[in-house]
């Protein structure tokens, strides 16, 4: 038996080593989406309120079926793997006034514990300079109020901090959902 | 759907907590709420799938931009990426950074008075293969002072960044190096409670993959977790 090796910091010069897998438009080249584009924008702060200007934001998320690209997920077929089709990974560094934007599709619902459907999200990991190990979070959509009340995993936060998790429709197109690190608002983290 | 493997919790000490106030940035970045334990579904054990499409060749040498060799001591970094349960995990991407022999990094807002030093990348990767294996050379990066404390100054080190075949097993860590005075005084070294798995992130001295008139080997073999043997409701 062997332990995990140990996480650390990524550092203020995450930029170096991570900008090759740069992905903010996960959209980009896809003709057959079966979903419209949608924009995530947000900021990431701190426990002052100071926006993180050297933190990396990644997603990972289900296509508009709710079908993950990995030979894990029963509905993936591996022949697809070979053809272009959506990745489901984003990652974009954090601007100097702490903002992301995310350009992609709305993801369908997937299986979740106990034969439960899971209101569509998608899965956030979040690395700073100052981050010792990698925080995971999960962003829910503003128009799944029924799904998301019947949620599995947003049932076992608390209701005063659920919104923490939830986007808010801007009405243009734009879905904004800020991550706050520490202190009022602090956004839910989950142990995963 | 319901039994879905579930990928080990490392055991609590062998990893840092969120805030460790020797290393003053963790202070304001570190929540303070106690993150809320889930289940993992199968959002978190899928994950990208990267694959070598990803790597060209010569991505895992960063000794050489263009046609001049990068300054310093070449070394030979090798490993391989194994899970809990000793297994490889092949087809692992692995991205590493680091400063350059004079302890500078390529990044407009590193202002530390060192000489950057043209023909060296400061970045790379590279994706195991069958056995879990993997490669890079490289240039020994120096140490370099940070403001965090009196007189601070980070061991040498190389970033790490690993994408296993799921999100759950998602890991970015450093390497450092045997006998560095400096990782006593490194609060970020000094943040994991458990001595051995502190330890574990110290490379050795490989003589296997030394090139002898060359560079010097170092190995670095990297644990992801593992999956449960008996898949959890």
């Amino acid at each position: 038996m062997l332990y995990p090796t140990t996480s650390q910091t990524v550092g203020p010069y995450l930029h170096i080593g991570l900008s090759g897998l740069n992905c903010a438009d996960l959209t980009a080249g896809l003709p057959h989406l079966e979903a419209t584009a949608i924009v995530i924008e947000g900021r990431v702060t701190d426990g002052q309120g100071n926006p993180v200007p050297d933190g990396m934001v990644e997603l990972w998320q289900a296509d508009a079926r709710g079908v993950y690209r990995h030979p894990d997920d029963p509905g993936f077929a591996s022949a697809e793997s070979q053809s272009a089709s959506f990745t489901g990974f984003g990652r974009v560094p954090t601007e100097p006034d702490g903002s992301f934007r995310f350009t992609t599709i709305k993801p369908g619902p997937v299986a979740g514990p106990d034969g439960s459907q899971q209101a569509p999200h998608l899965v956030v990991s979040l690395f700073m300079r100052g981050l010792l190990k990698h925080l995971s979070t999960r962003m829910y959509f503003p128009d799944e109020t029924r799904a998301n009340e019947q949620d599995w995993i947003l049932s076992k936060v608390p209701a005063a901090r659920r919104e923490t998790l939830i986007a808010h429709d801007t009405g243009s197109g734009i879905l904004r959902w800020n991550v706050v690190l520490q202190g009022s608002g602090e956004t839910v983290f989950f142990d995963i | 759907m319901t039994h879905l493997a579930q990928y080990r919790r490392p055991f609590w000490n062998t990893q840092p907590g969120y805030r460790f106030d020797p290393y003053g940035s963790t202070q304001l970045r570190s929540p303070n709420e106690a993150l809320i334990v889930v289940p993992q579904t199968l959002s978190e054990i899928t994950g990208p799938a990267f694959g070598a499409a990803f790597v060209r060749q010569g991505d895992n040498d960063l000794t050489r931009v263009a046609s001049a060799d990068a300054i310093g001591e070449r070394i030979i970094v090798s490993g391989r990426v194994l899970d809990e349960n000793g297994r490889p995990v092949p087809d692992a991407l692995i991205e590493i950074w680091q400063a350059n022999a004079a302890g500078r990094y390529l990044h407009k807002r590193d202002q530390h008075d060192a000489p950057l030093d043209p023909n060296f990348r400061g970045e790379g990767r590279t994706v195991t293969d069958a056995q879990g294996r993997y490669q890079f050379k490289t240039i020994k990066p120096g140490a370099y002072p940070w403001g965090n404390h009196y007189n601070g100054w980070r061991p040498q080190h190389i970033h790490f960044s690993l994408f296993g075949r799921a999100y759950a097993t998602r890991l970015v860590t450093q390497m450092y190096f045997p006998g560095d005075p400096l990782l006593e005084f490194d609060p970020i070294f000094q943040c994991i409670q458990d001595v051995k798995a502190r330890n574990r992130l110290i490379a050795t001295l490989d003589w296997e993959t030394t090139v002898p008139e060359y560079a010097l080997g170092y190995r670095f073999d990297i644990v992801l977790r593992g999956r449960n043997a008996t898949p959890l409701e």
